[in-house]
């Protein structure tokens, strides 16, 4: 699903490099952590997968594909296949909760039906049926993030990207929501999660990468958050 | 439901930049309407030049049956063959002569009826109203002295004249405003490239937060451009509208109405409504590519796909 081979990454104009000599795989249907302190690579980790950045060295494959030959145009068809959820949502403020998710397909040209039969199915999957005509502005932190992941499962991604999702969460609200991303892994999606959240990794129990300064200093199956201040 | 929903997406946009948007249907509006006088200047001054004006330097004319009775010239009544074939081989054996063209009255009469049409005038006339003449190249143009001084008052000339000397001040005029119109026309060009590109850089700027979310459900970079895109374009052709519209106005009223050139230069032949229409196909189809154009280029550089 997803391979790192001897990847690093230096930014241009910075000398130390982002990500250092970094190889690891990710199978199918896996639950990856991705932990580390601020600047330790996790995003930079991310934004390779999700090809918003180039390697500088070294061989980056998600879903079958090398990432440094796959040409600029194919790339969008490359991201249909992933699904995002961020810190801070990313929603359409102006478009109801509804029209959010149907965003997500309308940009990749699914019909009107196609749209109409799916967005209520995959609401109603995340916990928010009947929420489609309010605003997001309306919704509650971890609602907003329903919306999110709404959007980001409704064409059945085979790979979810998540960057610190719970971030702006309380607890309780966390919790539900990585519950939700359980369920999601549960019909076969790969999820990598790049998180600070100790307890929400130490009550999982899944596999666990940890980066610190740009390499890699642990890839755990089954382990623990582990990362001490 | 694409469509659609691109054209929702177009309309927000130029909404959300309504002062910008405006600047560039004026500027463009302006750009193109010059650009179209320009063109019609040009027209202009081909009509009038008529058949003979860039192929020859000098023109005698001669006599025929009704200037026998009415000009002084041809008191001796209208040019014979023998006076004629005097005239030819005279011609032939001036050295500055480059070529001699003979034109008969029917010529005459055609070459005429192609420049004025079905004007009043023209349609009152009758082939043997028209003169014959001689119609003469000259290896230097500037030595029409020659001819005229040769040929001036004699049997069966009415009259040589200078072909470029009649005209030549009012078509430096017309060109001279011509290449003016142009120069102003380049100018407003750049300032309207200019304010579509900044137009496009706003608007791609306060649309942020959607191509973002766009590029990450993987739109295309065509579906995301196309928007922006569409927008430069609709306000292009709505300026290409415009100035479609000032040229029709400036042509009714400077030649037909108002100012009604028409009826006062009545000699002069005037640009028809066919050249004026024939413009705004052109000018809508620049209106409409050329800030596609700007945008789509603007775009490489202020949006990441």
């Amino acid at each position: 699903m997803i391979r790192f081979d001897n990847v690093s990454k230096v930014y241009p104009k910075q000398t130390r490099p982002a990500l250092r000599d970094v190889s690891l795989e990710v199978e199918k249907g896996e639950f990856v952590f991705l932990v580390g302190s601020s600047g330790s690579g996790k995003s930079t980790f991310l934004r390779l997968i999700l090809r918003e950045e180039r390697a500088s060295h070294g061989q980056v494959h998600v879903l079958g594909k090398d990432l440094a030959r796959l040409s600029n145009w194919k790339v969008p068809h490359m991201r249909r296949q992933l699904g995002t959820v961020f810190q801070d949502f990313r929603l359409l403020p102006n478009k109801t909760v509804g029209e959010n998710v149907a965003f997500a397909q309308e940009v990749i040209g699914k019909s009107r039906g196609e749209i109409r039969k799916s967005v209520p199915q995959v609401l109603e999957l995340v916990g928010l049926g009947g929420k489609e005509d309010r605003m997001p502005g309306e919704l509650s932190g971890g609602e907003q993030q329903r919306v999110a992941i709404a959007r980001a499962f409704v064409n059945r991604p085979k790979l979810l990207i998540a960057d610190e999702p719970t971030g702006n969460l309380d607890p309780q609200t966390s919790v539900g929501i990585m519950k939700l991303l359980d369920r999601i892994n549960r019909t076969g999606t790969t999820v990598v999660m790049a998180t600070h959240d100790q307890n929400i990794v130490d009550q999982m129990r899944k596999r666990v990468i940890e980066l610190e300064k740009g390499r890699l200093v642990r890839d755990q199956a089954r382990g623990v958050y582990g990362y001490q201040h | 439901m694409r469509a659609q929903f691109v054209l929702s997406e177009i309309g927000v946009g130029l909404r959300r930049n309504l002062t910008m948007t405006f600047a560039v249907i004026v500027s463009v509006a302006l750009s193109l309407a010059l650009f179209g006088g320009s063109l019609l200047m040009s027209d202009q001054v081909n009509t009038m030049k008529g058949y003979w004006y860039d192929k020859v330097n000098v023109s005698i004319f001669l006599c025929n049956k009704s200037d026998a009775e009415s000009d002084p010239n041809c008191a001796k009544g209208a040019v014979t063959e023998e006076q004629k074939d005097q005239i030819l081989t005279d011609l032939k054996k001036m050295s500055v002569v480059d070529t001699v063209t003979y034109e008969s009255q029917d010529q005459a009469y055609k070459h005429y009826k192609e420049q004025f049409g079905d004007s009043p005038l023209a349609s009152s006339l009758t082939p043997d109203q028209m003169q014959e003449s001689y119609r003469i190249k000259l290896k230097d143009p500037e030595k029409y002295q020659v001819i005229a001084t040769a040929f001036n008052g004699r049997d069966g000339v009415q009259s040589v004249q200078d072909q470029k000397g009649i005209l030549d001040n009012l078509f430096e005029l017309l060109n001279g405003m011509n290449w003016a119109a142009r120069a102003v026309m380049a100018l407003m060009l750049v300032v309207a490239l200019m304010l579509i590109v900044n137009t496009v850089r706003v608007s791609a700027f306060s649309r942020r937060r959607e191509t973002g979310i766009m590029r990450l459900v993987g739109a295309s970079g065509f579906y995301i451009q196309a928007p922006f895109i569409m927008e430069a374009a609709v306000a292009g052709l709505i300026g290409g509208t415009v100035a479609c519209g000032f040229l029709v106005i400036a042509r009714y009223f400077i030649i037909d109405h108002g100012l009604a050139l028409s009826e006062k230069l009545n000699l002069i032949n005037f640009i028809g409504w066919d050249a004026v229409l024939t413009k705004l196909p052109l000018i809508l189809a620049t209106s409409l590519l050329m800030p596609a154009l700007a945008a789509f280029f603007a775009l490489r550089k202020y949006l990441k796909v």
